[in-house]
């Protein structure tokens, strides 16, 4: 059917719904057409925007195999309390099938501070797994093999100092390096812009996070080098295109910042990786994983020159949006986690977190945690969703708002460049007013009820308290702190004096990489803290910028 | 002119998710409360003092990682150990309903869980306030 025809069809449609549809009352929230033809995306051409998976842009995936040569990486985020009980939890996620591990830790990890500082207490082993020193991370991963397992951690100012406990404990189990897969989040910009968790000022960071770079180019380099993370910005309450615009402009940042010290884009830009948020509109999501695959892609070949298709493939992990878990008739939670994942598997994800049905209202227990990686299973193995390659490639409407996507967010992204960068954009408070704002509306339209959400501001129903919620041993504070003390006066204090004067003076030299001192730190058995402390000297602190 | 009520929100403990926070922060404000936002990560010395400092009436304290059976009781007894017995105190956060109880037993108010309307808080304060 020519165009012409079509339009003249379209019209004739339109006319005749014209009555039928003014009888309904209008809904919110709703994409402008009700219907999408060919005429919405007669400005694509294949070859150039949509093509081959494996090939340029990639926005049919990265790899020219996808889910026909295997699934996704079933990768659960645990961990909680000690090293020892959070190693339960992974051999037991093995157990049932996962097949990556991702290890969350708690926020004075996080922080870089030892459980025994006063900032800590209270926080010990509550969001994630306690980390002070090596001993702690042999234990996390005592009977797991590093050379087979691959680990992702969601670690981000002191990133380097938990990748380099990581490379000691496998060289303890006699794997080396080279072997090591896994990720570090290492995505200081968006900390700042919504997840909280920064300790030093941008510069610092920024050359922090290209040392990662050039070290694992050269020793591990199987190793995904950073996560740069728009799920946390989606959670904080952006919307599905801001969360790929302020993402990507965080990835040119530091694309810049690497190129700027000296590394060639090729060496490093393969092992970059994304993380992206799977909320709950299905098509929407599936069209903005696709967008974020085609203009990375072209970023990466227009703008930094890349030759190599590694360095121009968006490879991304996913989680379910946990802002969208109501704490109100829990079990719903189930089949929202469904729905995202599906998003998440048309979508083309290489790995996948799915949150479960508890998490509004504790750490997840075991019972949950297996259901959510059913639910992956079953999508695998059961759906037929992963048959068939981007199986939505095609639909008029998933590839007219893929176009929609990618253009709201190159509007941003340029927005950002005139600001000069995601880091000054920051540091002006732009994105995090932008986000905020999105927040704010998303809940007064579900206080007005222009938005639904079920069995919260409609369908509700009296409920009894949930039972059965994962309750995090409350001595395990005092328990952290007395191992750290007795691991403390156990090793050679000497040694680690002078692993830690040595670096503060690399900290001094801006030209120095950093990496081969943290790790000859880490295995003296400094602690995190000491680590961070002696950086915190050289570097200072961020100061947020708050505005409301 | 009646005096506006004057709130301080918190973020108590470490942990960086402040999105609950800013919504009712500026849900508050177009209430018209005065509101001071402390920011993250603030230790409950710091915020019992700014709490003195800005005279507020009300301080409404956000946690999300669980830290909230330690820090709260916390804050509510430098509180009121600085002569503060008449401040509102108030939270939220991922709190499980089984600690809530303890929570009311330490001097907090109320404590709103997901899913509040922020109007509910806003209700709550004008009701409850004491200027």
């Amino acid at each position: 059917m020519s165009n012409e025809k079509i339009q003249a069809e379209k019209e004739k449609y339109e006319a005749s719904v014209a009555k039928a549809i003014a009888r309904f009352p209008e809904r919110p929230h709703l994409p402008e057409q009700r219907l999408y033809t060919p005429l919405d995306i007669k400005g694509d051409d294949y070859a150039e925007e949509i093509s081959f998976p494996g090939v340029f842009p990639y926005t049919r995936g990265v790899q020219p195999t996808m889910y026909r040569g295997r699934f996704w990486t079933m990768r659960m985020y645990a961990g909680f309390s000690t090293a020892e009980e959070s190693n339960k939890r992974y051999r037991l996620l093995i157990e049932n099938g996962a097949t990556g591990l991702s290890c969350a830790f708690d926020l004075p990890t996080q922080i870089g501070y030892d459980s025994d500082d006063p900032i800590s207490e209270g926080e010990v082993g509550k969001v994630g797994v306690a980390i002070d020193s090596l001993a702690d991370m042999e234990k996390l991963f005592d009977q797991i093999d590093l050379g087979k397992v691959s680990t992702s951690m969601t670690i981000n100012a002191p990133a380097s100092v938990l990748l380099a406990m990581y490379i000691a404990v496998a060289e303890k189990q006699g794997v080396s390096p080279d072997q090591l897969k896994g990720t570090i989040q290492n995505d200081i910009l968006k900390e700042y812009a919504a997840r909280g968790t920064y300790i030093f000022p941008p510069r610092p960071s920024m050359r922090l996070i290209t040392n990662i770079f050039e070290y694992c180019s050269k020793n591990v380099p199987k190793w995904n080098t950073i996560s740069i993370s728009g799920y946390h910005i989606r959670e904080a309450g952006s919307t599905a295109a801001q969360e790929i615009a302020f993402t990507i402009a965080d990835g040119i940042a530091y694309v810049e910042a690497a190129i700027k010290a000296g590394l060639n884009v090729d060496d490093f830009a393969g092992r970059l990786s994304f993380f992206w948020n799977a909320h709950n509109n299905v098509l929407e999501e599936v069209a903005k994983f696709r967008a974020s695959r085609r203009i990375w892609a072209k970023i990466m070949r227009d703008r930094f020159h890349a030759e190599k298709p590694k360095s121009m493939m968006l490879r991304f992990h996913t989680q379910t949006a946990g802002s969208m878990l109501t704490a109100q008739q829990p079990d719903n939670n189930i089949v929202r986690v469904a729905l995202q994942t599906a998003a998440a598997v048309m979508g083309g994800t290489q790995s996948l977190h799915t949150n479960s049905r508890d998490e509004a209202l504790a750490l997840p227990s075991e019972a949950s945690v297996q259901i959510a990686l059913r639910t992956q299973q079953i999508v695998a193995y059961e759906s037929g969703l992963a048959d068939v390659i981007d199986p939505l490639a095609g639909s008029y409407y998933v590839e007219a708002m893929t176009d929609r996507i990618e253009k709201e967010a190159m509007e941003y992204i340029k927005k950002i460049d005139e600001m000069g960068g995601a880091v000054a954009a920051i540091e002006k408070g732009y994105i995090q007013k932008e986000i905020q704002d999105s927040a704010y509306k998303w809940q007064m339209d579900v206080e007005s009820g222009a938005r639904t959400i079920v069995g919260v501001n409609k369908f509700q129903v009296e409920e009894e308290p949930p039972k059965g919620l994962l309750k995090v041993d409350a001595s395990v504070g005092e328990k952290q702190v007395k191992k750290l003390h007795e691991m403390k006066a156990g090793r050679d204090n000497e040694a680690v004096k002078a692993a830690l004067a040595d670096l503060k003076k690399a900290c001094e030299d801006e030209n120095e990489n950093l990496m081969p001192h943290i790790l000859a730190a880490v295995k003296t058995y400094a602690t995190l803290g000491e680590i961070c402390n002696v950086m915190r000297g050289v570097f200072g602190e961020y100061e947020a910028h708050i505005s409301l | 002119m009646e005096k506006k009520i004057r709130v301080l929100v918190a973020k108590p403990g470490l942990d960086g998710h402040d999105r609950g926070a800013k919504v009712i922060a500026r849900a508050l404000r177009d209430a018209g409360f005065e509101v001071i936002y402390t920011g993250l990560r603030q230790t409950p010395e710091q915020i019992a003092e700014a709490a003195l400092q800005e005279d507020v009436n009300v301080v409404a304290m956000s946690i999300l990682s669980g830290a909230h059976p330690h820090l709260f009781p916390k804050v509510v007894n430098l509180l009121h150990e600085k002569g503060m017995k008449d401040v509102l105190i108030i939270g939220g956060g991922v709190i499980p309903e089984a600690d809530i109880p303890a929570l009311k037993e330490a001097g907090i108010a109320a404590v709103f869980t997901p899913g509040t309307n922020t109007s509910d808080v806003v209700d709550f304060i004008k009701n409850n306030v004491k200027m």
